[in-house]
């Protein structure tokens, strides 16, 4: 039996400074209330539709086939986590949920297998620190993002940190936003490298002009069943635009959003059936009203500076520190520390800083990592926090030269020092099968077990392999963003022979830079046949590229049909990748036919999802 | 059963006093029975861990040892041979979260010895407090301790099955969420161990919390609940304190568990439909 309460008291605190106020996105009377529904509803007085809508603007999610669990998602405003915070979701996993928690994509923590009757408690904790679920599901505006560099990117024109939470708070609860078409995703960016601003309905980027702030703001992006890249809706938007820009853009899609079809309902459809430059122009108008007719009292609710770090961290100088180690270059054999250093540490535009990156498995975590991982942030990160990634690992930030090798140190205590986070070996994959509706794979587990190899390989090591990224997801839907990965997987079943099969459809090329391209699908491979195609694409890469050039590079190469070697396109890669995705027959190799984490025959079970309620 | 807190300081009780102790007692109420040698406190962690230190005045009762003699007369044995007599207030602890303490004090209770309560801490978080601990191995002279076995806490594989069908009897599986949604017995609600459990002052959470907990899961104060585990009623023993603790009056282990219930052959609810272990970090 392991011992699963904690019952180590002790917190010492050392090195550490400040403690920030901490914005409040919690109402405790929202814990009573949904504890009243779900009676409600258990009683038959309140019908399962309306309940659902209920529940999912609650942020609580039906799980796969069993109507009385649910995934609670918990939004994380910016990304942006406090010590107490990730103890106090330590605590609610290992109480109500599976003692793990999970990092999604778009920066939320999703705990899973929650029975329904307890998700007011969770909600009734998360209180106790400041975190909500609210709008976290739901027609609604979703958990607004921000680069988890931002603050310290060098790249970066300033911080668009408070931005984001000033954005997000204003939405949240607000009633122009509770009913809208479909749900609804803002993302800011620091530069035009980090953060999600492409695949967004509005994505921002912090740019100055004249010395003045203000944002290039993307519309209409997103993944999905159909997925669009964002338009940019003019040069620069001053940032006393920011707020209007923002509310004519979502009371466009409230009006003229598709509320019939379901499938087609996300803004960026309306956007690319209405066309780019009508919309433009239709925002713009827009735009000008809201500024005319904006009560001030209400305008004043949009309050940047509230949301502005108060505290004294320390003063950007634009120099940056190298990594401590003293090769360039790591190998497999290099020492633990170095090649965690190589490949989990940045540093920042403050002289001295780094940013460390903890690289989890898809995005879990137990709950005794998470205690111990806040107790390092405590004694390590000058701003005592933590930022979640859409890679689905966590960045601490404002981490000393001297105190990186104890950071390293304690996370190796726990399983949290594995390398990779900022290479190919960090694999993104959705939750899948373990919990969606949706889910037609184990994606999930597929990610791990590419991430398991990659390792193992030290591909993480190899610095041409660095800049490409691997994403799988479960379903068309793009949970896992496999449409922005240089590789990008998305699962499906397929009859092969008399047997049906997990298999993943490949798509090369994507990128969510600000230049950045949707993947190309290019075939269709057996679940159990991914890590050999990954590995043979690297082989032939190795083989054909030239000099200098990247795996992410010399595959965008081959998606614009311009290969140098013997493989000039898709075509040719495809056709040397046939024969390894072939199976036998059942009889000969029924372990081909089953999905990961399972033994039993595969059967593409689903059933409603949740997102369009 | 109306236990009251017992009044130590305006009472001169001798070994036949008749207060019962809580079925939580306190660390200040134990430190004083220990002063006025009022208590047999029974340590069940393993034999090694109580040589190298355990609270003043324990004896040893490793859980081990107390499963091999699982009977009421084997029970009965060993309560005479550490000298608890039928009204020696008796106080258990472990440092396994109080699951160990839960089916000692369970089994105690189930061969009539009634007054037995749990310390509210672990040992480790006794020794994080600087509490005095002492090394001797302490024995106390054999006593008399008379047989009534309590049948209204104790439930066996028949009676499951019996009760099954009836609307205001609920069998409650302590294990973990996992572990639940991968086979149970059939009909039976989820209450982990860890959601009773405590990691703040207590090994287990404020009776209000509880309260509230079974309340959202729609089990009234007046149901009659019965707890399993996964093997031999430990995590089931902490569950079934916590839910007498939050004022549940009818609860009854089934001590042989769900490890009983699989060997039997007995009937099983699986859910295969997702891959949920998947999700978990460890």
């Amino acid at each position: 039996m392991k011992n699963k309460i904690n019952t180590n008291i002790s917190s010492k605190q050392k090195n550490v400074s400040f403690s920030k106020s901490n914005s409040k996105w919690s109402r405790e009377e929202e814990s009573d209330s949904f504890a009243q529904k779900v009676k409600l509803f258990r009683q038959g007085s309140l019908s399962e539709d309306d309940f659902r809508r209920f529940r999912l603007q609650h942020g609580a999610y039906g799980s796969r086939l069993q109507m009385n669990y649910s995934m609670v998602r918990i939004k994380i405003p910016s990304g942006e986590i406090s010590p107490e915070q990730l103890e106090k979701i330590a605590s609610l996993s290992e109480a109500f949920s599976i003692g793990s928690a999970h990092v999604s994509t778009r920066q939320n923590i999703q705990l899973h297998w929650v029975q329904l009757e307890d998700v007011s408690e969770v909600m009734r904790g998360l209180a106790e620190v400041g975190l909500t679920t609210r709008e976290a599901c739901g027609n609604t505006v979703r958990n607004v993002m921000c680069s988890h560099f931002a603050g310290v990117c060098p790249e970066e024109a300033f911080d668009a940190t408070a931005y984001a939470k000033a954005i997000a708070r204003f939405f949240i609860r607000n009633p122009m936003c509770q009913n809208l078409p479909r749900k609804f995703k803002i993302n800011f960016g620091c530069c035009n490298k980090h953060g999600l601003v492409r695949i967004a309905d509005i994505g921002l980027i912090p740019v100055i002009k004249d010395g003045e702030r203000g944002f290039k703001i993307y519309l209409g992006g997103g993944l999905g069943a159909a997925s669009f890249i964002g338009h940019l809706l003019e040069d620069f938007t001053p940032e006393n635009k920011l707020l209007s820009t923002s509310m004519a853009t979502i009371r466009l899609f409230d009006r003229h959003g598709n509320r019939e079809n379901m499938a087609r309902n996300r803004m960026r459809y309306l956007v690319h059936e209405m066309g780019w430059d009508k919309f433009q122009k239709m925002v713009l108008k827009e735009r000008s009203i809201v500024q005319m007719t904006t009560a001030a009292s209400t305008a004043k609710l949009f309050d940047i500076r509230a949301e502005e770090e108060t505290r004294q961290l320390p003063k950007t100088e634009y120099t940056m520190m190298k990594l401590p180690i003293l090769k360039e270059q790591v190998t497999i054999e290099s020492p633990a520390y170095e090649r965690w250093l190589h490949t989990n540490v940045v540093p920042q535009k403050h002289w001295g800083y780094f940013t460390v990156f903890v690289t989890l498995g898809a995005g879990d975590i137990t709950a005794n990592q998470l205690r111990v991982l806040a107790e390092t942030i405590r004694d390590f990160s000058v701003e005592s926090a933590a930022r979640n990634t859409p890679q689905q690992n966590l960045a601490i930030r404002f981490v000393k030269e001297n105190d990186l090798n104890e950071f390293y140190n304690r996370l190796a205590s726990v399983g949290l020092a594995n390398p990779g986070a900022l290479t190919i070996a960090s694999i993104v994959g959705c939750s899948g099968t373990t919990s969606c509706n949706l889910a037609i794979t184990n994606s999930h587990r597929l990610a791990k077990e590419v991430q398991h190899k990659f390792l193992e390989l030290g591909f993480d090591t190899d610095d041409s392999l660095r800049d490409s990224t691997i994403k799988i997801s479960g379903c068309p839907n793009s949970c896992g963003q496999h449409e922005i990965a240089t590789i990008g997987f998305f699962g499906g079943a397929s009859r092969i022979g008399t047997a049906m099969a997990p298999t993943y459809t490949m798509l090369f090329g994507g990128s969510a830079e600000e230049q950045g391209e949707l993947g190309k699908a290019i075939m269709r491979i057996p679940a159990k046949r991914v890590i050999d195609t990954i590995c043979k694409i690297i082989e032939i890469y190795k083989q054909e590229k030239s000099d200098t050039e990247t795996l992410k590079q010399w595959i965008n190469k081959i998606v614009r049909g311009e290969g140098t070697g013997s493989i000039k396109s898709i075509e040719n890669i495809k056709t040397i990748l046939t024969s390894l995705t072939h199976l036998p027959p059942i009889e000969q190799d029924p372990e081909s036919y089953r999905d990961y984490g399972t033994d039993i025959k595969f059967n593409a079970k689903t059933a409603r999802g949740e997102c369009a309620a | 059963m109306c236990r009251l807190k017992i009044k130590l300081e305006d009472k001169n009780v001798d070994d036949s006093n008749d207060n019962l102790l809580p079925i939580i007692c306190t660390i200040d109420t134990l430190r004083t029975l220990i002063k006025k040698k009022l208590v047999r406190v029974v340590d069940v962690r393993k034999a090694e861990d109580y040589q190298q230190e355990h609270i003043p005045t324990a004896v040893s009762l490793p859980l081990a040892v107390l499963l091999e003699k699982d009977t009421p007369e084997g029970v009965v044995d060993i309560l005479e041979n550490l000298g608890i007599s039928d009204k020696m207030p008796a106080v258990i602890y472990d440092d396994t979260f109080g699951a160990l303490a839960a089916r000692v004090a369970w089994t105690f209770q189930y061969v009539g010895h009634t007054n037995t309560a749990l310390l509210e801490v672990t040992f480790s978080h006794w020794k994080n407090l600087g509490l005095e601990t002492d090394k001797n191995v302490n024995t106390f002279p054999k006593t008399q301790h008379s047989l009534s076995i309590n049948y209204d806490i104790h439930a066996d594989a028949s009676y499951i099955e019996m009760v099954k069908e009836q609307p205001n009897k609920i069998l409650v599986d302590s294990r973990e969420r996992l572990n639940f949604l991968t086979e149970h017995i059939p009909g039976a609600k989820n209450i982990p161990y860890t959601m009773v459990g405590s990691i703040n002052s207590s090994i287990l959470r404020k009776p209000e919390e509880i309260k509230r907990f079974i309340y959202n899961r729609g089990i009234n104060s007046d149901a009659e609940v019965i707890t399993y585990c996964g093997s031999v009623g430990t995590l089931s023993g902490l569950t079934y304190y916590a839910l007498k603790l939050a004022g549940v009056k009818n609860v009854k282990l089934y001590s042989k568990s769900f490890r009983e219930w699989k060997s039997l052959g007995k009937p099983k609810e699986e859910f295969k439909d997702a891959n949920y272990w998947d999700l978990s970090a460890e």
